[in-house]
């Protein structure tokens, strides 16, 4: 079991509030993603629901009963660290016995417990090294080892990918992924990287200024952002938004529509634009063009696309793909 | 060619103070050596002669030679207990968040920087002085009889004036140490639900394996060359290490070669302990 749920959690470090009132409810298995850009509190809620900070108000609901109040190591959650936080003098096989060690387990248990995680990770043959002898994935298994040897209620992932580097961030997100299907646990993993947020995720939490801003599968965030925020934050390249006259004739302050989403014409369409700068990716090619309607905007165009720079071109955003959103940045929905 | 110039160039402006420093170290060692092995008394000027090692002889089998060493072993290995466990102590003390700690901390440094014999005197008169230091009131104010440290511990005295000079040293930087441990290491602790015990045992100790082996090299080398304290406060009779010894041979008894002898065993036996501490330090500092 691993149910966790949030009731009107608050937290302040003395009088700036970091936290207002967090509502959150996690379903066991699921894997949970909190995602917003720096400062947006996800690290501080994560944290809350370790038990490294005290809540200044609410619950924290785990398995049903509340947990505000318990010290780290009774609520029976695991944590990844974004160092890795191994114990840098312990060999790879006390690092992932230690807590098992400290709950007072014996000895056998423990030995065959970390054989077990070790197998998983595929760290059998680094037991008895040290960390600073291990690679940046391979110390990075450890700290994952470490938290499935204590077989938690949940586990909680800090940044765990970002020392890593690009390609073998890619890996690790796939290990991650496979051993959330092996385990079957709940797991909450917080990033600033909305494709780690895209990609692995059940559900998305995305934060603004303390504030869950909405969560969703990562489809349904995509399809029907709620705001201009999520909008704005999910979706790579971002979404071009548009307001004044053009929002207007959608009876909407802004618009907003994803690059993916605009077809292109060198004759005709609904706006006229130059084309400013293109960025060939191979499969695709992103358009960075300069419009009278809205400045400019960035459209995607499949495979390679001829036209260079200085280009007369022509833009049709998708009738039923455009997303209205009203003057406080809240989207309006049944989209025309 | 330009990095060869550069190469001589560089050798030739380090030179001089190459030169200055060898031979700073070396005149007075071969000098040293060569009165060692001399019959030089200066109560009996003018009579040098060459005695091979017949002043080493004489110093070292000498009963004052192993009161002596058995007072510098004494001394250094008291004060590195006192210094290393206390140190320890106070720094966990100090990495609390208390109310004045920049004040605590900078009184906690401030002994480290009194001289060895404003300390000395401070402790004799102040302190330890039978009938008018502190700890004689304190003991009279509660009835009993004062001790007169100096005359019936000598050896103690000694030891706690020294282990206070050098306590705050190892507090100094066992703290830099402590506040050095990675705060997420810490959580993770926390995590796993370590006690304070085990967690100051698994996880603070061998943290502090390196900066504890760098004190016990700084401190011994500076322990095993105390003088002022023994000197200032007239305990050189009983309480009498090593550096005493030479002192006393030196220029109490006249006795030059004798001094010399002295100095020289004095040197090559803290030779030895540094060869074993650079070794224990090295495989310290590499793990």
């Amino acid at each position: 079991m691993g149910t966790i749920v949030l009731k009107d959690v608050q937290k302040r470090f003395g009088d700036v509030t970091i936290i207002p009132n967090a509502n959150l409810a996690i379903k066991n298995g699921e894997f949970v993603v909190f995602v917003g850009p720096s400062g947006c509190g996800k690290s501080t809620l994560l944290r809350l629901i370790a038990g490294l900070e005290d809540v200044s108000g609410g619950e924290i609901i785990i398995d049903g009963s509340d947990a505000a109040q318990l010290p780290p190591a009774k609520r029976g959650l695991s944590m990844v660290f974004q160092s890795y936080a191994l114990y840098p003098h312990m060999s790879v096989r006390n690092n992932i016995a230690f807590g098992l060690k400290m709950a007072g387990m014996p000895k056998p248990e423990i030995e065959a417990k970390v054989a077990k995680a070790a197998q998983t990770l595929n760290l059998t043959d680094y037991l008895d090294r040290k960390p600073r002898q291990l690679s940046g994935g391979q110390r990075q298994r450890v700290a994952i080892g470490r938290a499935i040897v204590r077989q938690p209620k949940a586990f909680l992932f800090d940044e765990p990918l970002s020392n890593l580097d690009a390609a073998l961030r890619v890996q690790m997100r796939l290990e991650i992924m496979q051993l959330h299907q092996t385990l079957g646990a709940t797991m909450i993993y917080v990033t600033h990287d909305q494709v780690e947020a895209m990609t692995m995720a059940d559900r998305i939490v995305v934060l603004n200024k303390g504030n869950v801003e909405q969560v969703g599968s990562p489809l349904e965030l995509y399809n029907n952002p709620d705001s201009l925020f999520v909008a704005g934050f999910i979706g790579s390249p971002k979404m071009n938004f548009v307001s004044g006259e053009v929002a207007g004739q959608y009876q909407a302050q802004t618009i907003g529509v994803r690059p993916e989403h605009i077809a292109l014409s060198s004759q005709s369409g609904a706006w006229e634009g130059t084309i400013a700068l293109a960025e060939h990716l191979g499969a695709d090619t992103f358009l960075h063009i300069d419009t009278k309607v809205g400045g400019r905007l960035t459209v995607r165009a499949a495979g390679e696309y001829d036209q260079g720079p200085g280009a007369k071109i022509w833009l049709t955003p998708e009738k039923n793909r455009i997303h209205r959103f009203d003057q406080n940045g809240r989207a309006i929905k049944n989209a025309a | 060619m330009a990095t060869q110039q550069t190469r001589l160039l560089g050798k030739l402006a380090v030179a001089p103070s190459v030169i200055v420093l060898f031979l700073w170290m070396i005149v007075p060692l071969a000098l040293t050596i060569w009165f060692s092995l001399l019959r030089y008394n200066l109560l009996d000027p003018g009579n040098e002669s060459f005695v091979w090692f017949l002043n080493y002889e004489y110093f070292l089998t000498d009963p004052a030679f192993f009161a002596a060493l058995g007072n510098s072993l004494k001394l250094v290995f008291a004060v590195l207990a006192i210094s290393i466990i206390g140190g320890t102590l106070l720094a966990l003390l100090l990495d609390q968040a208390i109310v004045g700690r920049n004040i605590v901390r900078l009184m906690v440094i401030a002994p480290f920087f009194v001289m060895p014999t404003v300390s000395a005197l401070v402790w004799k008169n102040m302190f330890m002085h039978p009938v008018s230091g502190l700890f004689a009131w304190l003991m009279k104010s509660v009835g009993l009889e004062p001790v007169d440290w100096f005359a019936q511990y000598p050896l103690t005295a000694v030891i706690i004036m020294v282990a206070w000079q050098w306590l705050p040293f190892a507090t100094l930087i066992l703290l830099t140490a402590i506040q050095s441990l990675d705060e997420e290491q810490k959580e993770a602790a926390e995590m796993d639900g370590t006690p304070p015990l085990s967690y100051f045992y698994y996880i603070v100790l061998p943290h502090l394996a390196r900066p504890i082996t760098v004190v016990i090299l700084i401190e011994t080398i500076f322990l095993l060359n105390v003088f002022a304290e023994i000197y200032v406060t007239g305990t050189g009779g009983p309480a009498g290490n090593l550096p005493y010894l030479v002192y006393f041979q030196g220029l109490l008894n006249f006795d030059v070669g004798g001094a010399s002898a002295g100095g020289i065993v004095a040197v090559v036996l803290a030779n030895i302990v540094a060869f074993f501490l650079i070794r224990m330090i090295g495989r310290n500092l590499e793990g």
